[in-house]
């Protein structure tokens, strides 16, 4: 039950958090992720980053996808600009990794705004099939093009540094990952609370009746191109730092469907959803091998039978969610805090 | 310029082209009935292809028996699929009923890797082998044989739809769901056939494609190269599936054969590329005028 919270002024009304319990858990959480690598060993540690990652790319995804409606098969192509750019860099000019990043998401940018071009002209399922040529195309630049990417055998990296220290440990990366992921979502949280925000959801809910409400279709729709694939181009960049080397397989086709996968699981528009469903997703695998794990002793043919299993998996929750779930993970924890909300009086 | 080689090529490629209008038409079946792009559809290939191995090699029946089955055994699986997931999907936003053939792609990768190991699988040679030359132009047997059975099932649908009740069942669905069912058609049957004699069209040509290239659970990968063809055809378009079909499939070969393999899908995907922005609607597409 939620009482006396009554808000006084228009700012504490349009706050994020807007009751003393929210800042409370929020301050928490936060404690929490900072906590989190002197507690955790190695292999949470290595789960946290990956999981941060995702979280980045999934965020950026749910711009594009989830708020402007405008659905993508390229993020991993744009990861891929990120992440090579971070690889070419630090091998040829040894800058620091705040610099590597910002121009890794700026080019993804700019590559994402190539690709949203045809946004204008074609839409819906076609537009999908645009961004599945771009990232074909992305991915035999990656290739091909070896004096700048290394063909593919691909690039490795040195670890990411700042000011003499180096990040090489993945307790280093975990400080560079997780605040950055922080940022980045609470960043998005921000544009959706301004005119630009606003503006991709009404392309969403219906784009020819936003542009009568005169939002310039093409501004907007690039806008969110370059701003989902800056989100990508940064996630790619940590994902290079984080594993040390980039190949063109590094970025395959699977991972944009993992990644709209995450996006669908935890719920399509919501930020919330696109965190829960990016650690939901990337957790999946790692339960189902520790649950091999434990199978292998009765059924020593258990290994063989995680990698499809993981597959069927990956597909039933997409599918199921879909279904009987649309609005996806962000919606069973509305649920859960209803409850809670609505306590004594519910039943 | 060897002409001979450029002609042998493109034979093959052609050949090749066959079978995916064949695919093509199978996805554009399943498109003007039920308005869902099937990414799943190099998938129910796979599946089919699979059976037949099961049938023909496991079994050991004779492979003009086990080639019905297996393209029976992937229609049925069209329709089940169609029943299940998709029709709750009525309604829904084209991006998620795509996003649920996604989802039903990979889940059929995985029964396909459970079943039968993750290992790439040859299929027992059930076409001719005597070589099949056209002037003196060689073109590989199974390629040829198989363009003929693709072409002869392609031919039998094309009058199907065009003259038999089911078909003109199915172009009235497809222009208007409503006006069809007030004259008495059985709209939701029509979605259930839709999707298995797409299916229907997938599996054979799954059989026949895996027949001349070997088998693996990558094999639904086929289903990119379908996409191409079926939006620059237009994809409510049967007339342009056949059309660029074949031109997908010899474009594909004949970058291979000149460029190498890794030029195939960029030869095409430019091909797609240039028609998404000159013609958004395909080459034979209809054009939707959107209104507030």
């Amino acid at each position: 039950m939620r009482i006396g919270d009554a808000k006084q002024s228009y700012e504490a009304d349009e706050a994020i958090l807007t009751s003393s319990t929210q800042k409370i858990w929020f301050a928490l959480f936060l404690f929490a992720l900072l906590l989190f690598p002197f507690v955790a060993d190695a292999y949470l540690l290595y789960l946290g980053c990956l999981v941060g990652i995702a979280v980045i790319s999934t965020t950026g995804l749910n711009i594009l996808t989830g708020f402007t409606g405008l659905i993508s098969l390229g993020q991993a192509g744009f990861m891929g600009v990120g992440g090579y750019t971070v690889a070419w860099l630090s091998a040829n000019t040894g800058l620091p990794f705040p610099v590597t990043l910002l121009l890794a998401g700026l080019l993804a940018a700019a590559v994402g705004i190539l690709v949203g071009l045809p946004s204008l002209r074609v839409k819906g399922l076609y537009l999908a099939i645009a961004t599945l040529a771009a990232s074909v195309f992305l991915h035999f630049i990656f290739a091909e093009w070896e004096s700048v990417t290394g063909g593919m055998g691909g690039l490795s990296l040195e670890p990411a540094h700042l000011f003499g220290l180096t990040f090489q440990s993945d307790f280093g990366m975990y400080f560079i990952i997780v605040p950055l992921a922080v940022l980045m979502v609470l960043a998005a949280k921000n544009v959706f609370r301004t005119r630009i925000g606003r503006a991709f959801i009404a392309i969403r809910d219906r784009d020819i009746s936003a542009e009568i409400l005169g939002i310039n279709l093409l501004h907007y729709k690039l806008m969110s191109f370059a701003l989902s694939s800056f989100y990508a181009g940064v996630a790619g960049g940590l994902f290079a730092y984080f594993f040390r080397v980039v190949t063109p397989e590094s970025f395959p086709l699977s991972m944009s469907i993992f990644y709209l996968a995450a996006v669908i699981v935890g719920g399509m528009g919501n930020l919330l959803g696109g965190i829960l469903g990016a650690a939901f997703m990337t957790l999946i695998p790692e339960a189902l091998k520790l649950l091999t794990a434990a199978l292998t002793p009765f059924y020593p043919n258990a290994p063989i039978f995680m990698s499809p299993m993981l597959e069927i998996i990956f597909g039933a929750l997409i599918v199921g969610f879909l279904i009987f779930e649309p609005h996806g993970l962000a919606e069973i924890w509305h649920r859960i805090r209803r409850f809670f909300s609505l306590w004594p009086f519910k039943n | 310029m060897d002409w001979l080689f450029f002609g042998e090529i493109s034979l093959a490629g052609l050949a090749m082209g066959g079978l995916y209008a064949l695919i093509g038409l199978g996805f554009v079946i399943i498109y003007k009935a039920t308005r869902v792009i099937n990414f799943a559809i190099g998938e129910i290939m796979m599946f089919a292809a699979y059976l037949f191995l099961a049938f023909a090699g496991g079994m050991e029946m004779s492979p003009w028996v086990a080639l019905p089955l297996a393209v029976l055994g992937g229609s049925l699986l069209g329709g089940v699929i169609e029943k299940i997931m998709i029709r709750p999907m009525l309604g829904e936003s084209s991006i998620s009923v795509v996003m649920v053939t996604i989802g039903i792609a990979s889940i059929l990768v995985g029964v396909v890797e459970m079943i039968w190991g993750a290992d790439p699988q040859l299929l027992p040679s059930f076409l001719p082998r005597k070589p099949v030359f056209i002037g003196e132009m060689y073109l590989a047997p199974k390629i040829a044989y198989g363009f003929l059975i693709g072409a002869a099932l392609l031919i039998v649908y094309l009058l199907y739809f065009r003259f038999s009740r089911g078909g003109v069942a199915l172009r009235a669905t497809a222009s208007d769901q409503a006006a069809a069912y007030s004259m008495g058609i059985n709209v939701r049957r029509v979605f259930n056939l839709a999707w298995v004699f797409g299916s229907l069209a997938a599996s054979l040509a799954g059989v026949l494609v895996a027949a001349t290239g070997g088998l693996s659970p990558q094999f639904g990968a086929i289903g990119l190269s379908v996409l191409v063809v079926v939006i620059v055809g237009g994809l409510d378009s049967i007339v342009g599936a056949l059309i660029a079909g074949v031109f997908i499939g010899w474009l594909e070969t004949v970058a291979g054969a000149y460029l190498g393999g890794e030029y195939r899908m960029p030869a095409t995907f430019a091909v797609l590329a240039v028609i998404l922005v000159f013609r958004p609607y395909g080459l034979f597409g209809t054009h939707e005028i959107e209104r507030v």
